[in-house]
């Protein structure tokens, strides 16, 4: 049965963590997901759950803990933002080669330069090619929803991949919102005990993780790595399925917002979607034919299911809240339109730079990009392919 | 606990590093991790851990390991951290009965990888108390990467980031006292010891180290035949010499308690434990003397320094 209640994002994922009851949490405190571990602590110290919490001296270190942790058989979990997330890098990329389905929440912050707490996807974009699944959520539902399946999806045996469940530091982390919980016992039963095939503390098969591999097998194991990778797209799918039969809330790999016969297309990832369907209803009752593409999984890239999902668009603003100093557009607008461009789609396309350092974006801006997407289905992109959308002038 | 020391039984227990690995003929490290694995009693298991480095990429090429426990290696600076999740892994798991066996944990890791960028990860692991062991097999620089210096590197030694030139008499600084940085964590064991006799100081060292409950570090200095340059069947010769001109002294610090295992009658001057080695080779020019004066001052002091701490 679902209850309502109503809590912050990060209060969703301790309720969340509380049910999966994982094995092992090593942590290190940032804004904005500090109070995640902060949560699991409290339920350790009151008895709710059986997780021993590694109280680590670094972000690095926790990686490193939950990589050893998770290697030897235990259901492990972290949580970090921004530059706790930069200062992982290297032992991300060790955990996704090592095959283990570990999970992290992260609590999206801009990396420093200049140091700022706020929302921002360049933290969990810059991790983007570590080899982690990736799951964005709109708001506080998604994020407990998300959390819930994270596992299913990793563990699988087809997948075996580390996972970030993603959500907006702020904007969703700490605002309240209404949201539905489910009954313990059929989330429990549905997350399941996790059964490794092989791992460090079982005495009948000793094993040994984390060789030198030279060139004779190095790109073999990372071919088989991004298999795992191909083959979450369906597993996710599955997993979702499974979920809505005790929620009745379903998840696909984006979720599409009057986009059926949507002319002008904004692509959007996490909060600012919320702002975006506003605008989109707004533009619909002036006639114009908006439309939203809400990415939900960026790792694996669907880049197949969005480009059709585009097709009938005359043009689309992808939109990303990260640079990526490559001075010609952000992470999602380059993957898109190659993707877009590999499905032979024929819409007008263009990258805007939004809500950086947890700038705000507010119903106008986006109702104003839709009248610039209206313009340049007729007259070209015409220098606007890459644009700043709510800077100071 | 008992420390009997049975030579011949114990260099019969069976090998927990297999042979065929690649390691250097004459390397200490390889001497230190067989002589610490049979410190484990027969039929005990263990998941051993490894930072990066020569020990690393040669013992665990895929697809060979030449390991017989569970084995892990993470990257270079957490080898103390990743030991640290397996450790609490174990706890976990033993307490929800999916774990039935009894399981120690060692890990080994050089002067780099402990000394230098994985110090912080080791202090995290010992200040949180987990149950392992944390084994340095120092040999003084960098060796994996082509005997770069390290802080644990000697004053004056001859290293391709310090080499001796005509405006340079190699590293300029003196070693990081890497145990005593250990016992200031007051964890319940503090080893620090190298290949003597029969290797009892070893074997006894690291048995305490393994079945103490609680953290426990081991240094263990570790000839390389390469970086240090001396021919190979020299090793002991040179570790004696370390112990004897008191360059390396044999103590431990048990639950805070300082204790100096050997002292030798007759202390030797140092130059008999520099001129073993080639990256010593030019303190012994003309120019240099006042060098090697310098360096036994400094010795002097710090063996001083140890035997007030030990109340010897």
């Amino acid at each position: 049965m679902s209850t309502k209640n109503r809590m912050s994002g990060n209060e969703a994922l301790g309720e969340a963590i509380r049910q999966i009851n994982p094995d092992v949490m090593p942590a290190f405190p940032i804004t904005p997901s500090t109070e995640v571990p902060q949560f699991v602590s409290n339920m350790i110290a009151n008895g709710q759950v059986d997780t021993e919490f590694i109280p680590v001296e670094s972000e690095h270190s926790a990686m490193s803990a939950a990589m050893g942790s998770e290697a030897a058989g235990a259901r492990t979990i972290t949580a970090t933002s921004s530059c706790g997330l930069a200062l992982m890098w290297e032992v991300l990329y060790v955990a996704a080669s090592s095959r283990l389905p570990l999970a992290m929440c992260v609590v999206n912050r801009g990396l420093t330069g200049p140091l700022n707490i706020n929302a921002e996807h360049s933290d969990s974009m810059g991790a983007r090619d570590s080899g982690w699944l990736q799951i964005y959520a709109e708001n506080n539902q998604e994020v407990y929803d998300n959390m819930l399946m994270a596992y299913r999806i990793a563990e699988h045996k087809d997948v075996r991949l580390p996972i970030m469940i993603c959500q907006d530091g702020f904007i969703t982390s700490h605002a309240v919102e209404n949201i539905m919980l489910e009954d313990d016992e059929p989330i429990r039963k549905f997350v399941g005990t996790y059964e490794p095939e092989h791992y460090l503390l079982n005495a009948d098969e000793p094993m040994a993780m984390g060789p030198y591999a030279n060139s004779p097998f190095c790109m073999e194991a990372k071919r088989a790595q991004v298999q795992g990778m191909m083959n979450a797209k369906q597993v996710i799918l599955d997993v979702a399925k499974e979920y809505a039969k005790i929620s009745g809330r379903e998840y696909g790999l984006y979720e599409g917002y009057r986009l059926g016969d949507a002319e002008y297309v904004l692509v959007c990832i996490g909060s600012a979607c919320g702002t975006i369907k506003d605008a989109v209803d707004r533009m619909r009752e002036s006639g114009v034919k908006a439309g939203l593409l809400k990415v939900r999984v960026f790792r694996p890239f669907p880049g197949e299911e969005f480009a059709k999902a585009l097709e009938n668009a005359k043009a689309v603003a992808v939109m990303d809240r990260a640079e990526s100093y490559t001075g010609h557009g952000g992470p999602l607008g380059a993957e898109l339109m190659a993707a877009m461009y590999r499905n032979k789609n024929k819409a007008e396309a263009i990258n805007v730079i939004y809500g950086l350092s947890g700038r705000d974006l507010t119903v106008e801006m986006v109702c104003g990009l839709y009248d610039q997407l209206a313009d340049i289905a007729v007259n070209g992109t015409k220098g606007r392919e890459y644009q700043y959308l709510g800077l100071r002038e | 606990m008992e420390n009997t020391f049975n030579f011949k039984e114990i260099q019969g227990r069976e090998e927990r590093l297999a042979p065929g690995h690649r390691m250097c003929a004459g390397c200490g490290g390889t001497i230190t991790v067989r002589n610490v694995l049979k410190a484990l009693h027969p039929g005990d298991k263990a998941v051993v851990g490894n930072a990066t480095g020569c020990l690393e990429v040669s013992t665990f090429m895929y697809p060979f390991t030449a390991y017989e426990d569970s084995y892990i290696h993470n990257a270079f600076e957490n080898a103390g951290a990743t030991l640290s999740g397996v450790e609490t892994a174990y706890n976990v798991l033993k307490a929800k009965g999916k774990v039935k066996e009894d399981y120690k944990f060692i890990t080994f890791g050089g002067d780099g990888g402990t000394y230098d960028i994985g110090l912080q990860s080791l202090s995290g692991a010992m200040e949180r108390g987990h149950d392992m062991v944390y084994v340095c097999y120092d040999n003084g620089a960098y060796m994996n990467t082509g005997t770069q210096r390290s802080s644990a590197t000697p004053m004056y030694a001859d290293t391709t980031t310090t080499p001796a030139g005509k405006c340079s008499a190699g590293k300029p600084q003196y070693r990081k006292d890497l145990a005593a940085i250990m016992a200031a964590h007051n964890i319940p064991y503090v080893g620090q010891t190298t290949f003597i006799g029969n290797m009892k100081d070893l074997y006894v060292k690291a048995e305490k180290a393994i079945y103490t409950p609680g953290p426990a570090f081991l240094n263990v200095m570790s000839p390389c035949p390469r970086g240090w340059r001396y021919d190979a069947p020299d090793i002991m010769n040179i570790c004696k010499l370390a112990v004897e001109t008191c360059y390396w002294p044999l103590f431990e610090v048990i639950d805070g308690r300082w204790i100096i295992n050997y002292q030798p009658k007759n202390k030797l001057p140092i130059e008999d434990f520099l001129k073993t080695q080639g990256r010593f080779k030019h303190l012994f020019k003309p120019e240099n003397e006042e060098l090697i004066v310098l360096f036994q001052k400094e010795l002097d002091r710090r063996w001083e320094e140890l035997l007030t701490r030990c109340n010897a």
